[in-house]
């Protein structure tokens, strides 16, 4: 029995992680922080302070920019109108019009024109109005920028960060409302992160800066305005977070739900509202990064708890959620106690009127009568 | 300098309506190749041409400074109107400034979700061009389409109920403010720039079927940048497509003035190898004879034309933008004040003695108190059910569907029901 578990994937995986599933180590490349505290997510209370996500992207990217000057920001409304979503807000004034470029509405162009600087040598972040006119431009992300260091036998890198908003907003209707991190997480040659907290805005989009490959931050409209603790260590100009690791929110030892952006929140609702109705402790993890993707983290968990659920608000068709569940099936596939499940968005074009909206996402009760069927509560 | 601006027109200075005046006819061509400006009050016709009956023709002079061209001989500087004809005009410019300004309204009693773009201001540029081409004519355009859905037969209940999110609104609640559809109407599209090579493609449509229609892609000073619209142009001349490329200009893109977004902000120019056609855009008489000769020539085999329509809009790009931070209040006062395109043509029919200030105020009150009884059958009307039936419906065409698609959860996973297929009828063929 041992024998034919030694077989499985993820007992070579528990055995010699880095090997089976290396992940880039950021520290190699630029290392300006110590990795021992990359581990230190929770810092004392006392120092931390609240910080909308809005802000904390904000001061990643002002962070950033003061310390190299080959980091800019280009993009529609960045500079004078403070940015779409006031993501920018400031940036302008203080980075002035060479650093903080109002482009033309033509993503296309203007993706493409910042893939040219990366590839000769800035850093440029790149930022979508929201994904959803990034899609003018996906040839650009895809084609010149995350093939070109291996099409050109690592000859040539290409340091850029896309950022913006992903996902449904409220009331936007089909074509401002897709979710666009299965797209992206299926590409080799990108880094795709999405943000949940402040914390993380600040941690992946500095990782992501400074990252020397693509890195495609996702973020999120409907978190950009709430408040998160941010630790005294989060506080500080050299905070980033490693990709590629997951956080638990919320430890558990019944199910495992492994969720990302604003999901988690919806998650952690959701097992708070399992506690107090079942007396089980659902253990949140959130992905933070999507590519690469923390499997490690994942099956610890599921050994633990025997029981794995998927959220994403994404379409569900080979989706986040789908690569979630045949990753448990790979390597975790012995420590379930019952077939693992997902939870996402319907497949369905966003519609308008909102009681239609609130059917084809994800909602607090809805993932935790799922988790409840799934441990048969 | 002048030359600069309509090239052709300096060797070539002929005038396509043969019945126009003497006056228009012997007029020094230099004259006519003026700037185009945004007065809405700068047409004239003589009082004592204008006949008594609603439905007799009579010629209304534009200014010399309705139209700019490029690589085009200018259109006529005439309009052959009727004085029923006027106060339709009229009318309907009033009926979509008030059907914008309960949007406004219900937006601000959160009662309109999302995103909502108003035309306020560019009321003359879907009323002019309605009053200038068929029902069999094509027009599709962005997000700021309420004023189009509306000309283009849309109800004000229907648009309203859609902004509301109710059944009955003219998407059924599926679409939205940005996405409204109707007879010749291709919405309503929410990506800038996407609808130009798509309204091409309705004009390769209509002369692959022998139709002589035109198609107006309409789109803004913004989007006029994006790549897709220079491909566009480039197929419709190649292929001597039946489309009108048409910017509206309002000056600005969200909270980017066209000069820091354009690198060649007369848009009307940016067709290289189309001939182009700047029209004062406030001036609702000079769009519907822009639109009337676009037709002309777009059905004479000529090919595509590129039109820039000089507006303003009133208001915040959207609902949530207050529209002060990137313009002056001064700015926006003067348009408001003497620019306005519904105080513009009032001044004309008044002055030409079309109709009394009785009469104008009456028309105002039945535009009115039409829209506003429109707009409370809209807030009566029900939302959709809440039902799977109704959010998997029209996916794809009825009877056409996979069978199943999935839900949140596979509980949810939507059945369709057998049917036969039921492709609806497109609006276009009507
Ligand atoms: C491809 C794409 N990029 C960005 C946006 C966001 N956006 C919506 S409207 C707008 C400004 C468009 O300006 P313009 O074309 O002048 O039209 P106007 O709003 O003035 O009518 C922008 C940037 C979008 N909807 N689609
Ligand atoms: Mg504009």
């Amino acid at each position: 029995m041992v024998g034919s578990r030694v077989l499985r994937p993820a007992a070579q995986l528990l055995r010699s992680s880095p090997s089976v599933l290396p992940r880039c180590s950021f520290q190699k490349v630029t290392a300006p922080v110590a990795a021992s505290r990359w581990r230190r997510t929770y810092a004392s209370p006392s120092g931390s302070k609240e910080m909308t996500v809005r802000d904390a992207l904000n001061e990643a990217m002002a962070e950033e920019m003061e310390k190299n000057s080959k980091v800019f920001v280009l993009g529609e409304e960045v500079g004078q109108y403070n940015g779409a979503y006031k993501v920018t807000k400031g940036l302008l004034d203080r980075f002035g019009e060479k650093r903080v470029i109002d482009s033309p509405i033509t993503e296309s162009g203007f993706c493409g024109l910042t893939v040219g600087a990366a590839l000769a040598g800035l850093h440029p972040i790149c930022e979508f109005m929201t994904f959803n006119f990034a899609m003018q431009a996906i040839d650009q992300i895809i084609n010149s920028a995350a093939k070109t260091h291996y099409m050109s036998g690592g000859i040539q890198p290409c340091n850029i960060t896309f950022r913006g908003p992903n996902g449904f907003a409220s009331g936007v209707g089909a074509q401002h409302s897709q979710d666009y991190s299965a797209w992206y997480g299926s590409i080799p040659g990108l880094k795709v992160v999405a943000p949940y907290s402040a914390e993380d805005a600040k941690g992946l989009l500095k990782a992501a800066i400074r990252d020397p490959n693509p890195v495609v931050v996702l973020e999120n409209e409907l978190l950009y305005g709430l408040s998160f603790p941010m630790s005294e260590e989060a506080q500080s100009d050299e905070f980033v977070l490693p990709f590629g690791k997951a956080k638990i929110e919320r430890p558990g030892k019944d199910l495992t739900m492994v969720t990302l952006s604003r999901c988690v929140g919806q998650c952690l609702v959701a097992a708070e509202m399992l506690k107090s109705k079942y007396g089980v402790e659902a253990e949140v993890i959130n992905l933070r990064s999507v590519k690469p993707l923390d499997v490690e983290a994942i099956i610890k968990s599921v050994k633990k708890t025997g029981h794995m659920m998927a959220v994403e608000s994404g379409f569900p068709s080979f989706g986040v959620g789908a690569e979630l569940i045949a990753l448990t099936a790979e390597y975790a596939f012995d420590y379930l106690e019952a077939p693992p499940v997902r939870v996402t968005g319907a497949e369905v074009p966003t519609p308008y009127a909102q009681c239609l909206e609130e059917m084809s996402f994800p909602s607090e009760q809805l993932i935790a009568d799922y988790a409840a069927k799934l441990l048969r509560l | 300098m002048l030359s600069k601006f309509a090239p052709r027109a300096f060797t070539a200075p002929v005038r396509y309506n043969a019945g126009a005046p003497l006056r228009a006819a012997f007029r020094p061509v230099m004259v006519a190749r003026r700037t185009v400006t945004t007065d809405a009050a700068s047409s004239h016709a003589d009082k004592e041409d204008v006949p008594d009956s609603d439905d007799a023709p009579f010629q209304v002079k534009l200014s010399d400074e309705a139209f700019e061209t490029y690589e085009l001989d200018p259109p006529p500087y005439t309009l052959d109107t009727t004085k029923g004809e006027l106060k339709k005009m009229y009318y309907d410019m009033v009926a979509v400034r008030r059907m914008e300004m309960a949007a406004d309204r219900l937006y601000k009693e959160k009662k309109v979700r999302g995103f909502c773009h108003l035309s306020t201001g560019q009321e003359a540029v879907a009323v002019g061009i309605e009053h200038g081409i068929e029902k069999t004519d094509h027009i599709i355009t962005a997000y700021r389409c309420h004023g189009f859905a509306m000309m283009r037969g849309g109800s004000v209940r229907s648009i309203i109920g859609e902004l509301l999110g109710r059944r009955e609104g003219i998407a059924h609640g599926k679409g939205g403010s940005m996405h409204m559809f109707s007879t010749g109407f291709y919405g309503g599209n929410g990506i800038v720039g996407a609808q130009v090579p798509v309204g091409a493609g309705i004009g390769f449509a209509d002369q692959y079927l022998g139709k002589s229609s035109v198609t107006l892609s309409l789109y803004g000073d913004g989007a006029s940048n994006q790549g897709q619209v220079f491909e566009a142009f480039n197929m419709a001349k190649l292929w001597n497509l039946p489309v009108i490329f048409a910017c509206e200009n309002n000056k600005y893109g969200m909270g980017t003035a066209s000069a820091r977004s354009s690198a060649l902000p007369e848009y009307y120019k940016r067709g290289q190898f189309i001939p182009g056609l700047k029209i004062n855009g406030m001036d609702v008489l000079a769009v519907k004879a822009a639109a009337e000769f676009g037709k002309q020539w777009c059905a004479a085999g000529k090919g595509p034309l590129v039109y820039e329509f000089v507006t303003y809009r009133y208001g915040g790009h959207s609902m949530s933008d207050p529209g002060t931070t990137y313009r002056t209040r001064e700015e926006i006062q003067r348009m408001r004040s003497t620019n306005d395109p519904i105080a513009g043509l009032k001044l004309k029919i008044l002055e030409w003695e079309v109709a009394s200030e009785e009469e104008l105020k009456a028309i105002d009150r039945k535009a009115r108190e039409h829209v506003d009884e429109e707009v409370a059958a809209a807030e009566a009307m029900e939302a959709p059910h809440a039902t799977q039936e109704v959010l998997y419906e029209d996916i794809y065409v009825r009877g056409s569907e996979p069978e199943f698609l999935r839900g949140r959860t596979p509980e949810e996973n939507f059945y369709y029901p057998e049917r036969p297929v039921q492709v609806p009828k497109s609006p276009a063929q009507t």
